[in-house]
């Protein structure tokens, strides 16, 4: 389960205590992720803004950003004297872990309803003919 | 033992043949159902079949007869299963338990493995969007179960493709699906002359989504569509700029009684919307219900046998 323990600075503003470690996760996480680029923590930061819950300070930020990282959440590269921070979509590690267990196992295919797999050629074929790209030209009888 | 005993073992093989022009002619959720349960019902006859046979061979063992104190001239005058025969049935048996087991074990991974990963998909919703160049979509059992599309098949697809999509896969997850095609595989993992309709069955719970999706949608056109132009998609090598432009699709008739699955689902949507066939429906289940009916005719046969060999003795 989520680490919940402590990790905010003294001074920052009294609202993000209140608050639990996962609540601020997921709106850096947000925020990461609606950003097209890779992002430092103080760019994390001003995009967070004020909001509801108050202006984080720049090592809770840095804090929480470290966590995502080492949870495997965020990549990072470097970026001046810091780190800027791209979101690993776990949607798309579990996504992509889950589409290979697929491709290995019957098991899993049959799980997995798939909305359509691979066609084989003959069936290519008889698909093209099923579907006709008639233009509305060609007799319609559907 | 009767020749009545081999009729369970005799069905499945009709019900093989039978599957695929069932799953064609009648209605998907009805064909789902029917087919599942035949084929659990079945695999269970089949079984208990196997084990009469199995355990009317082992009454001729003079050490059980001395045990059981019946008598064993009964039940040689009385019972024409050879030895030979029991003894295959008791191997047989065994083996379909070992193969039981094995499926089980899998499936209950793969699904428990389904169960994790949909559960550690943070994202709100249910549907959830996959980076990277495949052309993918899937319903992920789970609690609660999550649709998996690719990026670029979302990107591929217009707007109305993609409710038609999200409708088929919607359909899996809230009529949990997966449970029949499970249910089907661990049955034909029994017997595996039933493996065809289990894997009808993993055809018709499709069927169902798409006429799902078409009833959601409104248009069955549109499924069959979207359902052929992902297909093409998804087929490496096989992306002709004419299957892009797919605009318009017509009914022909032309067979798919032999093509894979999705020729003959988009050939289904193009077509008018499946009727429930009571009569087809109503035999199929009377032939399942008298399979079962002789498996327990059998095993009071052998029953009764035993009584009158220790009456006997």
């Amino acid at each position: 389960m989520r680490d919940t323990g402590p990790h905010h600075s003294p001074g920052e503003h009294p609202d993000a205590q209140r608050r639990p470690a996962g609540a601020l996760e997921a709106e850096v996480l947000a925020v990461l992720r609606a950003a097209e680029v890779p992002l430092t923590p103080g760019q994390v930061r001003e995009r967070l803004g004020v909001g509801e819950h108050g202006e984080l300070s720049y090592s809770t930020v840095v804090t929480i950003v470290s966590r995502l990282h080492a949870k495997g959440l965020l990549a990072r590269e470097r970026a001046g004297r810091g780190f800027a921070y791209t979101p690993v979509d776990p949607a798309s590690l579990a996504a992509g872990q889950m589409s290979r267990a697929l491709d290995a196992g019957a098991d899993h295919r049959a799980v997995l309803t798939r909305f359509v797999s691979g066609l084989s050629g003959r069936d290519a074929r008889l698909l093209r003919v099923l579907l006709v790209d008639d233009d509305g030209t060609g007799p319609d009888q559907g | 033992m009767r020749l009545l005993v081999y009729l369970p073992l005799l069905i499945p093989v009709l019900a093989a043949v039978a599957a695929r022009p069932l799953a064609a002619r009648l209605e998907p959720r009805q064909a789902t159902w029917l087919l599942t349960a035949a084929t659990v019902i079945l695999a269970a006859c089949s079984t208990v079949a196997l084990a009469l046979l199995a355990a009317s061979a082992a009454a001729r063992v003079p050490l059980l007869a001395t045990l059981g104190d019946y008598s064993r001239s009964v039940i040689y005058r009385a019972d024409p299963t050879s030895v030979i025969t029991g003894a295959a049935a008791a191997i047989v048996l065994t083996a379909a338990a070992v193969a039981v087991a094995v499926a089980v074990r899998h499936r209950a991974r793969a699904l428990a493995e389904s169960y994790r990963r949909a559960a550690r998909l943070r994202d709100d919703g249910t549907i959830v969007v996959v980076r990277g160049g495949a052309v993918e979509a899937y319903a992920l059992p789970g609690w609660p179960g999550r649709i998996v599309v690719s990026g670029r098949l979302l990107e591929a697809l217009d707007e109305p493709g993609r409710s038609a999509l999200l409708a088929h896969e919607r359909a899996h997850l809230a009529g949990r699906h997966h449970l029949f095609t499970t249910m089907a595989h661990l049955a034909a993992a029994a017997n595996p002359v039933l493996l065809p309709l289990a894997r009808t069955v993993d055809y018709t719970v499709e069927r169902w989504a798409d006429e799902h999706a078409a009833r959601v949608t409104g248009d069955r056109r549109l499924v069959a569509v979207t359902i052929g132009r992902v297909a093409m998609l998804a087929t490496p090598g096989r992306r002709p700029a004419a299957t892009l432009g797919i605009v318009r699709a017509r009914s022909r008739r032309i067979s798919v009684a032999w093509a894979g699955p999705v020729p003959r689902r988009v050939a289904a949507l193009l077509g008018p919307p499946p009727r429930s066939q009571a009569l087809l429906m109503a035999a199929a289940v009377l032939i399942v219900v008298l399979t079962g009916a002789s498996a327990l005719e059998a095993a009071r046969d052998l029953h009764a046998l035993l009584e009158l060999a220790r009456a006997a003795h």
